[in-house]
């Protein structure tokens, strides 16, 4: 468990979050710029004091303020992964790697080769900081922070400085780490798509608060994030299993629920765990089996609950036996269709439409 | 066209009373400079003002209070003596000490900019690897600060080299013991018909001071090429 409750003032902001998120797991730390994210890494790493509170670490106590524990940030065991990578440009990627090796304490979970195996540093182990790429030098910082054997890897958008396809370079890396090491992360960011492949727990942080938390299931229908993340980006985000390739088609088949959906191919074994989301916007909406369509993918399902939302539309939550998904469709469409809570629908979804994650941590599961 | 044996000794005797100089300054000036730059504390400012005095002050006057204070009747002095049997004054030690609290100001100017330059950043993340204090400035701020600390310490070398006025005022003008350059100097000016050999004696100072400079610049750029800056 990686528990935080805390509080602090700086000038006319207040930071007030309070969360726990269940170890190992990604947790990440999403909300908007200036909502508090860093101030709350910060915190956590011991490099701001705060006004009050407590942070622990799987029943290890590093701050509270009432029994006046506050373990200086070199004792924390956090190895911080900071927004401008700080690596230490007088020192070797190899200088870099080793400073916090060799400052560890006991137990060692990775060792050098291991990490720059898994972060492909190898060849780069001689080279000056100054000489490695953008995704390069992200790489190096969080294989220095691993190798520091931390008992928490906090990352601070580690992806905001790099273009789009450094970040999609580099995710696969971060996934490894949560699948490999099992190490607890949080994650900090303001990018959706990041949280939606990385994260296992979710804490939506608003203007210094934290205003929802939970799994990334239940969290892709909760009200405060379609608040931050808008209309268009909002959708149900399930875990399903690969079922095998359809023959005919190509594509890969995932099970969800008591149903099926049809990706474009994944290139993943059958009992792979898959994280799909299902944006709201994405989602047809029906009262009969539909026929003859181009769709491939229908759910069938029942009404859960019919939400209003901004601009005369309406998101309607539908049980497809034992998932939760989610479809935006106009207050019109919903009077029409007579959607309320417990009508059988069938919900449509065009394969070109979803994207399949690779999770072999399975805690997203509702 | 060689020096002869008095001047070489003036210059040997300048070289060394600035190397004892610089070494003996520079723990202090390091520690002050860190002081005034990361500390926030009660009396900085007059603390600032009080060592940046002797580029404000009189060297003669310098040299007058050092006198006062580490004479061998003088409060610091005579304890010295009697403690340690140390003694300052008309010593080439005591020339070192004079010429040290003369280029102190110039010492910790070049520090603390130096230090002004590394990225607090750095140390924190140091922190979070697991250094503490005195680790981390040991092993981050004091790499990244050296191209300033060696261009302060060279600076403070070659103004010592030519320091005049607190010298002979605390250590006077003893051939072979406090005679350096700079005395020499002004001994061959006030004798007659001693114009060749200040000439000679001056060319000497302003090589030496030159050479000084140029090297403080090559070792700058050199540090700067290995950081990449």
């Amino acid at each position: 468990m990686f528990a935080v409750d805390v509080r602090k003032r700086r000038g006319t902001f207040e930071l007030d979050a309070r969360f726990g998120s269940p170890t190992p797991g990604v947790v990440a730390l999403f909300g908007r710029s200036g909502s508090g994210k860093s101030t709350l890494v910060h915190i956590v790493a011991g490099l701001l004091d705060a006004d009050a509170g407590r942070v622990m670490i799987d029943g290890r106590l590093l701050l509270d303020t009432e029994t006046g524990v506050n373990v200086p940030p070199q004792r924390r065991r956090i190895g911080v992964v900071f927004q401008d990578a700080r690596l230490f440009p007088h020192l070797s990627v190899g200088g870099n790697l080793n400073y916090g090796r060799k400052r560890a304490a006991p137990p060692f979970f990775v060792t050098l080769d291991a990490v720059a195996d898994l972060l492909g540093l190898t060849s780069l182990m001689d080279r000056r900081t100054h000489q490695l790429s953008g995704g390069e030098v992200k790489r190096v910082a969080i294989g220095r922070a691993l190798l520091s054997q931390p008992s928490l890897l906090l990352l601070d958008e580690p992806l905001s400085a790099l273009d789009a396809s450094r970040r999609g370079e580099l995710l696969p890396y971060l996934e490894s780490l949560r699948d490999e090491l099992a190490i607890p992360m949080a994650y900090v960011s303001h990018d959706f798509d990041e949280v939606l492949r990385l994260a296992t727990h979710l804490v939506l942080l608003d203007r210094g608060r934290t205003v929802a938390e939970g799994n990334l299931a239940a969290m892709s229908l909760n009200p405060e994030l379609r608040a931050i993340i808008g209309a268009d980006a909002v959708g149900a985000i399930i875990e399903g299993t690969v079922l095998g390739t359809d023959a005919a088609s190509g594509l890969t088949r995932v099970g969800i629920g008591r149903g099926e959906l049809k990706l474009e191919s994944q290139g993943a074994a059958a009992g792979t765990k898959l994280r799909i989301q299902l944006l709201a916007r994405d989602l047809i909406v029906a009262t009969s089996a539909p026929r003859d369509l181009s769709v491939r993918n229908v759910l069938e399902g029942t009404v859960h609950t019919v939400a209003e939302d901004s601009g005369g539309s309406d998101l309607v939550t539908i049980d497809v036996g034992g998932a939760l998904i989610m479809a935006r469709i106009t207050h019109a469409a919903t009077r029409e269709l007579g959607l309320a809570p417990g009508r059988r629908t069938w919900v449509l979804v065009k394969s070109v439409a979803l994207r399949g994650h690779v999770n072999r941590s399975t805690q997203a599961g509702a | 066209m060689w020096p002869s044996a008095d001047e070489s000794q003036a210059l040997e005797l300048s070289l060394s009373v600035a190397l004892r100089s610089v070494l003996v300054s520079l723990p202090f000036a390091l520690v002050l400079s860190w002081l005034l730059t990361r500390r926030r504390f009660p009396g900085r400012t007059l603390l600032d003002a009080f060592v940046h005095l002797p580029l404000v002050l009189p060297p003669v006057m310098v040299g007058y209070v050092l006198l006062l204070l580490l004479g061998s009747r003088g409060p610091i002095g005579g304890w010295l003596d009697r403690a340690f049997g140390i003694q300052l004054i008309f010593t080439r030690n005591g020339a070192a000490v004079a010429t040290a609290v003369m280029s102190f100001p110039l010492m910790v100017r070049a520090m603390r900019l130096s230090l002004e330059t590394v990225e607090r950043g750095l140390e924190q993340a140091a922190c979070t690897l697991g250094a503490g204090a005195i680790d981390r400035f040991a092993t981050i701020t004091l790499p990244l600060m050296l191209p300033g600390l060696l261009a302060g310490a060279v600076t403070a070398f070659s103004a010592a080299l030519g320091e005049f006025g607190a010298v002979i005022t605390f250590v006077s003008n003893i051939p072979g013991e406090t005679r350096t350059l700079p005395l020499a100097l002004y001994t061959a000016l006030q004798m007659p018909g001693g114009e060749q050999a200040a000439a000679r004696l001056a060319l000497m100072s302003f090589a030496l001071g030159l050479s000084g400079l140029l090297v403080s610049e090559w070792f700058a750029r050199r540090v700067r090429r290995l950081l990449g800056r």
